[in-house]
Parts: C-alpha cells; sequence; structure tokens
C-alpha cells in the first residue's frame, strides 16, 4: 500500500511539473494530446473493459461532440455555451447508440457499434452543409480561462492535467462505486445478475452514458487542441486505435488505458520521428505484448512483479512454472 | 527522449552542422552560418502513401542536385510522415516548427492535412508551400504564408474543358469524381468552362472515396460524347480498366491527378487516349526537366510524375527566395515576400511567377496518351502559357461566386 | 431495360467475388469465434503476391492461375503460421484476438508498403478471358462472368468439403459446439490451424482473382475488410450458404443501392447491415449463438 501511494505520489508530482522537465515546448504538446486520449481510453474502458462490451465506433461518437463543439464555435456561440451544447449532445447521442446497440452482446454488439460507426463516419462526409465535408471545420480560438488563453502551451497542459484527474477521480470512483460493481457483475455472469433481480440493461445503459461523457469531455479538448475537426477523426480507423489503447494497456483497469494511450501517442508522434517505419513497429508491438502479457501491458507488469516478489520470498524451493500456473 | 537520437535527416555532412542541429537554441551570433532548416510534411504510410513517397524523391532530388546547399547555406532537410491524417499533420507540424524550428516548410499532401495547419503556420509564421489544391487557400481565405507553385483544383480542368471543347469538339459529356472537395473543385472547374464554351454536361456522377467497384457508375454513362474524370491516388488506374471492361469507348478527359506521368508504369493498354491537362509533363523540352527526369531516372530508376515534380518546383522558388533575402531567413515576413516575388523561367514545369494571392501562373499541359516503342507515355498535344487561377475570368467575379462544389455550379435541366 | 439487366448482372459477379472474399471470413468466425481483423490484409497480401508473379519477378513471369495457386499457397501457409504461433496461444481471449490481428493488419500493410513502394500494380486479364459478350446492346466483360463461374466452383468445392468429407463433418461439429466436438475426440485445436490456413488462402485467392478488376494498392486491405463483415452478418457466421447468399445480396445492395440512391452512397452498405443487425443479430442464415 505504501509503495503504491509513493509511486502515486511521484506520478502526480512529474505530471505536475512537466512543463519544467520536458526538453521543449513540442513535448508538452505531445504530453497534453497523451492526456486527453487516455481520457478517451478510459471512456472506451468503461464498455470493453468493466462492461465486457467492445465498442468499435467510438471515434463516431467522439466526433459527433468534437463537430458539435465546433460548430457552436463556428455559430458565434460562447465557449461555456459549446461546451456544454457539445456534452449534452455528445451523451444523447450515446443514448441513442446505446439503444441501439445493447440490444445485442459479443460480436452483436461490435458488429453494431462498427456499423454505427461507419454510419456517422459517411454522415460527417457527406452532411457538407454542417460538418464542411472532408474539408473539415477549422477553430479560430482557444477559450480564456480566468483569464490565461489556453493558446499557451502549459495553461492548455494544465488544464488538460486538471480534465485528465477528474476523469480519472471520477472513472474510480464509477469502479469503487455499486453501480460498478454490478456492471463487473453483468460483464462476468449476466443471467445470474439477471437472476438476482437486477436491471442488466439498464446498468450497461448508465454505463454507457458515462462512457460518452467522457469521450465527449476528450472530444472537446481534442477540438480546443487540433482547432480542426474532420471526418477522419471518425474512421474505423480511429475507433480501431483507442481500442488498440485500451486492450494494449489492460483493460478493466484503471492505469491500463492510460499506459496504452501514452503507447499509441508516442510511438505515433515521437517515435515516427525516428522510425520510418513506425506503422510496423507499432503492430508488432501490439503482438509482442499479446505474446508476452494477453492480459495487458499494466495487469502483465503486476503479474511479473508479484512472481518476482514470490519468488524472492520462497527462495529457490518453487520452480518458476509451477508459480505461473495459477495467478 | 533523448535529444542524442540520431534523426532519419538529410543532414548536411558537416561536423558544424551536426554540431549546430544538437544546440537547442543556437547564439545569434552564430545563426547566419547555421543551416537552413528545410521540413518536409508527407505521408509515407498508409493509402496515401504513393504520392507522399514521390514528393520526397522530387525534393530530395533538388536537394542533391544543389548540395544541400542555398544560397550559400547548407541545407539541413527533415522529413515527417504525417500518416494522412489531419491530427497527424498537426502534430508533425508543430514538431517541424516548435521542436526542429525548421524556417519553411513543403508539403503536406493533401486538402485536408493542409487545412488543419493553415491557421497555426500563419500564427507560427513559417511559410509554407504545399501540392494541396483546396482553392479557397489561394482565393477566398487566402493564408499569408501559404504558396503554390503547383495548381488549385480547378486550375487545369478550365484548360481541359478549353481543349475538350474547341480542339475535340465534345458537346455533352459526363463528368465522375470522388465524392469529395478536390473532385467537386475539378469538376466544377471543368463545367463552368466547357459550358462557357458551348458545351453542356449532362450528369455528375460521385462514387465515394472508396469505391472497389465503379459499375454501378458506369451503368449510367450512355448518349454522350466524352467522359470526365477526376479521380486521384490509384483510383484512376482502377476506373480505367473498369470503364474498358464496360466496353465504353467515349473519350476520356482528366487532371493532374488522374493521368499522372508516374501513374503511365501501372496503367495498362486501357488508357490508351487519355486525355490530361496537367502542371507538369515529363516530355517538356527545358534543361532544367531533363537534368530533373535524368536524375529521377538514375536515382530511383523510375519517370517522375507530377507529385515529384511539384516538389523539386517548391525547392527551386525556396531557393530562389533564399537568394533574393542574401540567404537571410530570420525574419519570415521578408522571406516569404521573397518567395512570393520568384520569377523562374526554366523549372521543370516551365516558367513560373506567383500572383497576389500566392498561386502559381504557369504554363499547363494537355497531353495524349499513347504508345510508343512499347511503352505507354503522354504527349504534349497542346500548351496554354501563363494559366492563372482564375483562367480567362474576371478575379474580382470569379471570387465573386462560391467556391466550386457538388452543386455549384448547377446541373442545367 | 438494358440498364437494370447490367446493373443485375453486375451485382451478380461483384457478388460473386464478394463471396470468394468472405467465405473464409465466415468459417473462421463461425469456427473460432473470432472476428479476424487480418482478412483485408491477407486478400492484399494473396493480390499483391499474385501481381507480382503474373507481372513477372526475377525473369518469372508466370500464367495467371498458376500465379493464383503460388498465392494462395503462400498465404494459406502465411496463415497456418499465425494461427499456430499466435493465435493458438489465445483461446478464449477475444480482446487479445483482436488486439492480435489488428497488430498483425498494421504489420502487414507497411510490410506491403515496404516491399512493393506506393505505386498501385495492375493485374491484367488472363488472355483466354479478355474480351466481352456482347447480348444486343449490352456488353459483358468475359472476365466478370468467368467469376461468376469461379465462385462456383468454389462454393460447390467448399460445400463438398464441408458436407461430405471427415473434415468437414469435424469442422461443422466444432462450429456448431466446441466443446462437445472436443468431448467427443475432434482435436479441435488442430481444426483451428486448417481452417485458418483454408481462410487465409480463400482470402488470397480472392484477392488475385479481383487483381484484374480492383489492382492492387496500398489501403486495399482497409477497403474490402468491411466488405467482408457486411456479407458475413447480413448472412450469418459459419454457413457457407449465408455467405453465398449474403454476397449476393450484398452485390446487389451495392449495385443498386449506388446507382439509384447516390445521395446515400455512403450508407447504402451499413444501413441494411445495422437493419439485420437490430432485426435478426445472427444474420439470415446464421445459427443463434449464445
Amino acid at each position: 500500500m505504501t509503495i503504491r501511494f509513493l509511486a502515486l505520489v511521484v506520478a502526480f508530482a512529474a505530471l505536475a511539473t512537466v512543463p519544467y522537465w520536458m526538453p521543449g515546448v513540442y513535448y508538452i504538446n505531445v504530453a497534453s494530446q497523451i492526456l486527453f486520449y487516455a481520457i478517451f481510453a478510459l471512456g472506451l474502458n468503461v464498455l470493453v473493459g468493466y462492461a465486457g462490451l467492445v465498442s468499435l465506433g467510438h471515434a463516431g461518437l467522439f466526433g459527433v461532440a468534437a463537430y458539435a463543439a465546433g460548430y457552436m464555435l463556428q455559430l458565434g456561440f460562447g465557449h461555456p455555451l459549446a461546451i456544454l451544447v457539445a456534452l449534452v449532445i455528445g451523451v444523447a447521442s450515446m443514448a441513442i447508440y446505446a439503444a441501439l446497440s445493447l440490444r445485442s452482446t459479443g460480436i452483436g454488439f461490435i458488429m453494431i457499434t462498427l456499423a454505427l460507426g461507419e454510419i456517422l463516419w459517411g454522415l460527417a462526409y457527406r452532411w457538407i452543409s454542417l460538418t464542411g465535408g472532408d474539408n473539415g471545420l477549422s477553430l479560430k480560438s482557444r477559450p480564456e480561462l480566468f483569464g490565461f488563453s489556453m493558446s499557451d502551451v502549459n495553461t492548455f497542459y494544465y488544464a488538460s492535467l486538471v480534465i485528465f484527474m477528474l476523469s480519472l477521480a471520477a472513472m474510480t470512483v464509477f469502479v469503487r462505486s455499486p453501480l460498478g460493481a454490478a456492471l463487473m457483475g453483468t460483464r462476468d455472469q449476466p443471467r445470474r445478475m439477471n437472476a438476482l433481480g437486477y436491471h442488466v440493461w439498464a446498468i450497461r445503459f448508465y454505463a454507457c452514458l458515462f462512457s460518452g461523457l467522457l469521450t465527449s469531455i476528450s472530444a472537446i479538448l481534442f477540438v480546443y487542441y487540433t482547432q480542426f475537426i474532420s471526418p477522419q477523426t471518425l474512421a474505423l480507423t480511429a475507433s480501431a486505435e483507442v481500442l488498440l489503447m485500451v486492450i494494449s494497456g489492460g483493460a478493466g483497469t484503471l492505469l491500463g488505458p492510460i499506459v496504452g494511450a501514452t503507447l499509441v501517442v508516442v510511438v505515433k508522434t515521437v517515435v515516427s520521428g525516428f522510425i520510418e517505419r513506425w506503422n510496423f513497429l507499432l503492430g508488432a508491438i501490439f503482438v509482442a505484448i499479446v505474446i508476452l502479457m494477453p492480459e495487458g501491458l499494466v495487469p502483465g507488469t503486476a503479474r511479473l512483479w508479484r512472481l518476482a516478489w514470490r519468488q524472492r520470498e520462497r527462495g529457490a524451493s518453487v520452480t518458476p512454472g509451477s508459480a505461473e500456473a495459477k495467478p | 527522449m533523448s535529444r542524442k537520437i540520431t534523426r532519419r535527416k538529410f543532414m548536411a555532412g558537416t561536423a558544424a552542422g551536426a554540431a549546430a542541429a544538437t544546440f537547442r537554441f543556437p547564439a545569434p551570433a552564430i545563426a547566419q552560418a547555421a543551416p537552413f532548416k528545410l521540413g518536409l510534411l508527407t505521408v509515407k504510410t498508409g493509402p496515401l502513401a504513393q504520392g507522399g513517397i514521390q514528393m520526397e524523391q522530387g525534393i530530395v532530388t533538388f536537394l542533391k542536385e544543389k548540395n544541400y546547399t542555398f544560397a550559400g547555406r547548407k541545407v539541413e532537410f527533415i522529413s515527417a510522415d504525417t500518416g494522412g491524417n489531419p491530427a497527424g499533420t498537426k502534430t508533425k507540424a508543430q514538431e517541424l516548427i516548435e521542436r526542429d524550428k525548421v524556417d519553411t516548410i513543403v508539403g503536406p499532401l493533401a486538402a485536408f492535412e493542409l487545412l488543419a495547419i493553415t491557421d497555426y503556420i500563419a500564427q507560427q509564421k513559417t511559410p509554407c508551400l504545399s501540392l494541396a489544391a483546396a482553392e479557397d487557400m489561394t482565393q477566398r481565405r487566402p493564408n499569408p504564408y501559404f504558396l503554390r507553385a503547383s495548381a488549385t483544383s480547378s486550375q487545369a480542368m478550365h484548360p481541359m474543358a478549353d481543349f475538350a471543347a474547341k480542339e475535340l469538339k465534345l458537346k455533352r459529356i459526363i463528368t465522375i469524381s470522388e465524392d469529395f472537395a478536390f473532385g467537386y473543385e475539378q469538376m466544377g472547374g471543368f463545367q463552368q468552362t466547357f459550358e462557357d464554351n458551348g458545351g453542356r454536361i449532362v450528369n455528375k456522377l460521385w462514387p465515394p472515396i472508396v469505391t472497389p467497384d465503379y459499375t454501378p457508375y458506369l451503368a449510367q454513362i450512355q448518349d454522350v460524347d466524352g467522359v470526365c474524370q477526376g479521380f486521384a491516388g490509384s483510383n484512376p488506374l482502377r476506373f480505367l480498366k473498369q470503364y474498358a471492361a464496360a466496353g465504353l469507348k467515349y473519350p476520356v478527359v482528366t487532371g493532374e491527378t488522374g493521368g499522372d506521368d508516374a501513374l503511365l508504369r501501372s496503367f495498362g493498354d486501357e488508357a490508351i487516349g487519355l486525355y490530361s491537362c496537367c502542371p507538369y509533363t515529363l516530355d517538356l523540352d527545358t534543361p532544367s526537366n531533363k537534368r530533373f527526369v535524368a536524375a529521377m531516372n538514375k536515382e530511383y530508376s523510375v519517370d517522375p510524375g507530377f507529385y515529384c515534380a511539384g516538389l523539386y518546383v517548391n525547392g527551386m522558388v525556396v531557393e530562389a527566395g533564399l537568394q533574393k533575402t542574401g540567404g537571410k531567413s530570420d525574419d519570415k515576413a521578408e522571406l516569404m515576400k521573397a518567395m512570393k516575388a520568384v520569377t523562374l523561367t526554366d523549372t521543370p514545369r516551365g516558367p513560373i511567377k506567383f500572383d497576389h494571392l500566392g498561386n502559381v501562373i504557369g504554363d499547363f499541359y494537355v497531353r495524349h496518351l499513347e504508345k510508343a516503342n512499347g511503352k505507354l507515355i503522354n504527349k504534349t498535344v497542346k500548351t496554354y502559357h501563363n494559366v492563372s487561377q482564375f483562367w480567362t475570368y474576371d478575379e474580382k467575379k470569379f471570387l465573386e461566386q462560391p467556391v466550386y462544389s457538388r452543386n455549384y455550379p448547377p446541373l442545367k435541366s | 431495360m438494358s440498364f437494370w439487366l447490367v446493373l443485375t448482372v453486375n451485382s451478380v459477379t461483384f457478388g460473386g467475388l464478394l463471396f470468394l472474399l468472405s467465405a473464409g471470413f465466415s468459417l473462421i468466425f463461425g469456427l473460432m469465434r473470432i472476428p479476424n481483423l487480418t482478412h483485408g490484409s491477407l486478400f492484399m497480401l494473396g493480390a499483391y503476391i499474385g501481381a507480382t508473379f503474373v507481372i513477372g519477378v526475377f525473369g518469372v513471369k508466370l500464367n495467371f492461375w498458376l500465379a493464383a495457386l503460388l498465392a494462395t499457397l503462400a498465404v494459406a501457409l502465411l496463415g497456418a503460421l499465425a494461427e499456430r504461433l499466435l493465435l493458438r496461444r489465445l483461446p478464449g481471449e477475444q480482446l487479445a484476438q483482436v488486439l492480435v490481428t489488428l497488430g498483425l493488419s498494421f504489420m502487414a500493410a507497411d510490410f506491403c508498403l515496404m516491399v512493393w513502394g506506393g505505386d498501385p500494380l495492375s493485374v491484367a486479364t488472363p488472355s483466354e478471358l479478355a474480351g466481352f459478350q456482347r447480348f444486343g446492346a449490352l456488353v459483358f466483360p468475359n472476365y466478370r462472368l468467368a467469376i461468376i463461374v469461379i465462385a462456383i466452383i468454389v462454393a460447390i468445392g467448399l460445400w463438398l468439403l464441408l458436407d461430405r468429407t471427415r473434415l468437414g463433418a469435424m469442422i461443422r461439429a466444432g462450429v456448431d459446439d466446441p466443446d462437445m466436438a472436443r468431448v467427443v475426440g475432434i482435436r479441435v485445436s488442430q481444426l483451428f490451424t486448417i481452417v485458418f490456413a483454408l481462410g487465409a488462402g480463400l482470402a488470397a485467392f480472392a484477392g488475385i482473382v479481383g487483381g484484374p478488376i480492383l489492382s492492387v494498392y496500398p489501403g486495399l486491405d482497409q477497403d474490402m475488410l468491411p466488405l467482408a463483415l457486411v456479407v458475413v452478418i447480413l448472412g450469418g457466421t459459419g454457413s457457407l450458404l449465408g455467405s453465398f447468399v449474403g454476397s449476393i445480396i450484398v452485390g446487389f445492395i451495392y449495385n443498386f443501392g449506388q446507382a439509384l440512391l447516390p445521395e446515400l452512397a455512403y450508407f447504402v452498405l451499413f444501413l441494411p447491415m445495422l437493419l439485420v443487425l437490430l432485426l435478426r443479430p445472427q444474420g439470415l442464415f446464421g445459427r443463434h449463438v449464445p
């Protein structure tokens, strides 16, 4: 417990001082990107990790919230109203998305969400009067926050950090709440939960709404960061990418999606500057993760850590194979 | 995240250049001795990589020819892969500007990539020379730090339509192009000029960008004199193959992406007869083009196309601009002004200059695709000199009409 | 009238190509319960390898059908390897399987770019099938008509394999109830390898057969994968008849939808898919999988 607490303090201190130790503005921007993609991954993890529902259309929802924010700002509404409307529209779309896709689970859920995501992508492409088609929507300014302009790299980073910490806290509370426990129950034993009198559908629906909220929050940060949104943001590859963040880091864990988001963003932005075949590398990393720790980086590392710990305690009396057999 | 990692860059091989690159802020006193940093935004992974790889070949060919030296300054070249999406382009533009502190950016490839960074490059005051053809970048929403030495979407289509109406004497044409802005703007330009010359666009077909099978659209092509296609990437190949396989024989006309010289190595005989209008043509008989083609043949064993030539010409413009400022690049506004004022008489695409909005005025070539000695070639049949983005229209009137779109100009019933 | 006839014939020919693409996908999906997201990559790999042999490599220029056979075998071998070395380790771990198939598809796409560059490759129609059939004013390319025949031959071959052989019986048992199949002594894990290789080979074969129509280019994988998904969702997983009928239906929806409702061209495939998912989640011919 104390080690974990210490690690959290160190991690928080490192995050809080990023602008002071990062070797340049560019890297602070990369850190901001990691933060909002991590929020997106947290949002998807609510479904993938805790509800056992793999959504392959989340980029579509992300896009809806982003377009909503962008369009409101383009119409000349103020930032607070634009953000509020984007959140409401994002969560409302999630409600529709959930109402349609929750008729099914497992593969069926994957396919319905994939179809919904593709339909949203198609809408973004073709509803030109609203979205600008593939020319996208450009945003002139980031908001001012208590007199600080978010155009400043550090201010934007800290704003992202605060929102990220709040999202993570909300996620922690959610997972430990009765609703979170019930949700995990519906993931592992849906029939039993039903027999126990839980309304499985409603529990999943609420989880979807929460996921939609986090997704919308990250979408708004994304719009402010890139100041541009186009249909590519909603594409299937974008949905797959955030899913990869969740799974590679470790679905169903609090830290997993954050680690996954860091991995993907760093490879895409920083490593791609050094290695021309970064797409190949990213694919190879995913395959390696699956071979070495199929449950994801965070639980996998934790397992190895425990294994090493136990071995040291027991000395050489236990063979490695038997220790690994039942985690 | 160590800064010592050797980045893939085409660096001036001198020790001084390498040393300067590892310092984050070179002292002002040595600033002039520091290399000129040229950043390339291109696409080297994913479906758009075809054009992106050619872009890099074009600029590298020029840099090698100049021995990585512009106006007496060493050039440090940094290439970044956007992955072909807007968010990636923004990040890579930040990398080039904020981390590598480049003086000028060449690229990106696609309109949506450019549009994602246009405000950013203006804020950062970094000159950007792109191939992206989005009309409004030099028309209704000009960016003072943007320069285009290639062509707007419709710049080649205006002369193509002129040629189709006057020389080919076509009367009724059906247009087919991808369902996105580049397609709309190309076909819009074609329609306007074609109909001004007495022709008539019978129908406009817009297959989605991902269309494995064009037959549902091909089935609608009948009772016309010709077809105007505006496909890009690998789509022209597939379209012409399926067009020929469907037994269609109407003459086909197209723009720079639909009949690019770089596609000749992929095309089959079904492409013979295609008319294309392009700001670059392989068979242009100028000293610089001969040099360029020879270097490309030697280095990459391929004939260059429009993307390669576009970046080569961009390199020439940057060099000429830098010569005008006497090698100074600290004042980006001055550098930009100098580049905009560049007039070149001999480039691989012929003579060029820029209008006040930063778009090229240059020659456009109508070519006929033929087979000679067992090899497909684009043979230039007519050259339109000094074509501006406004064609023969009055600039003011042109800018008053809406940008070409899916429904503008409307179909005449 | 002729317009409708042309669309109809084109629907069937495109459906034939889709069947070649999706039959393997459906088998893998049905037996192994995983959406094999490398299927588009296998299709593209097959197309690239086949095209390379047809165009000529190291002075060797092969006949189209021989090239198709070689590409099919090569990719089938790759599929078997991927199953043995990777998927084998992840029984029942759907998320890990999604991750590994997506990872492999990233690698395959970048590998093709590395080896073949970005230029599209054109695959010449085999000379014996070049040309048209004319029916009055109508023109049908021979090659497209041949695809229908090829699809039917493959369908019959697969049906014989699945319905008339011991191996087929074991695969069907595995699709219906893997646990029970194991209990009666079928080595389901070995079946997995065989089915995966078969599916990969079929995808590659579809790739090279589609080559003369689609050509080969980076991004072909991403263009084809959603089509395979749509077919299998409509037809139902693990059902040969399902993917055959699904392919023809998708061929019709695609051709008529794009021609008649150009405004909806982007949704033409996914709206019907959504409807089927909502109204009959197991697909038209699928058995209900809990």
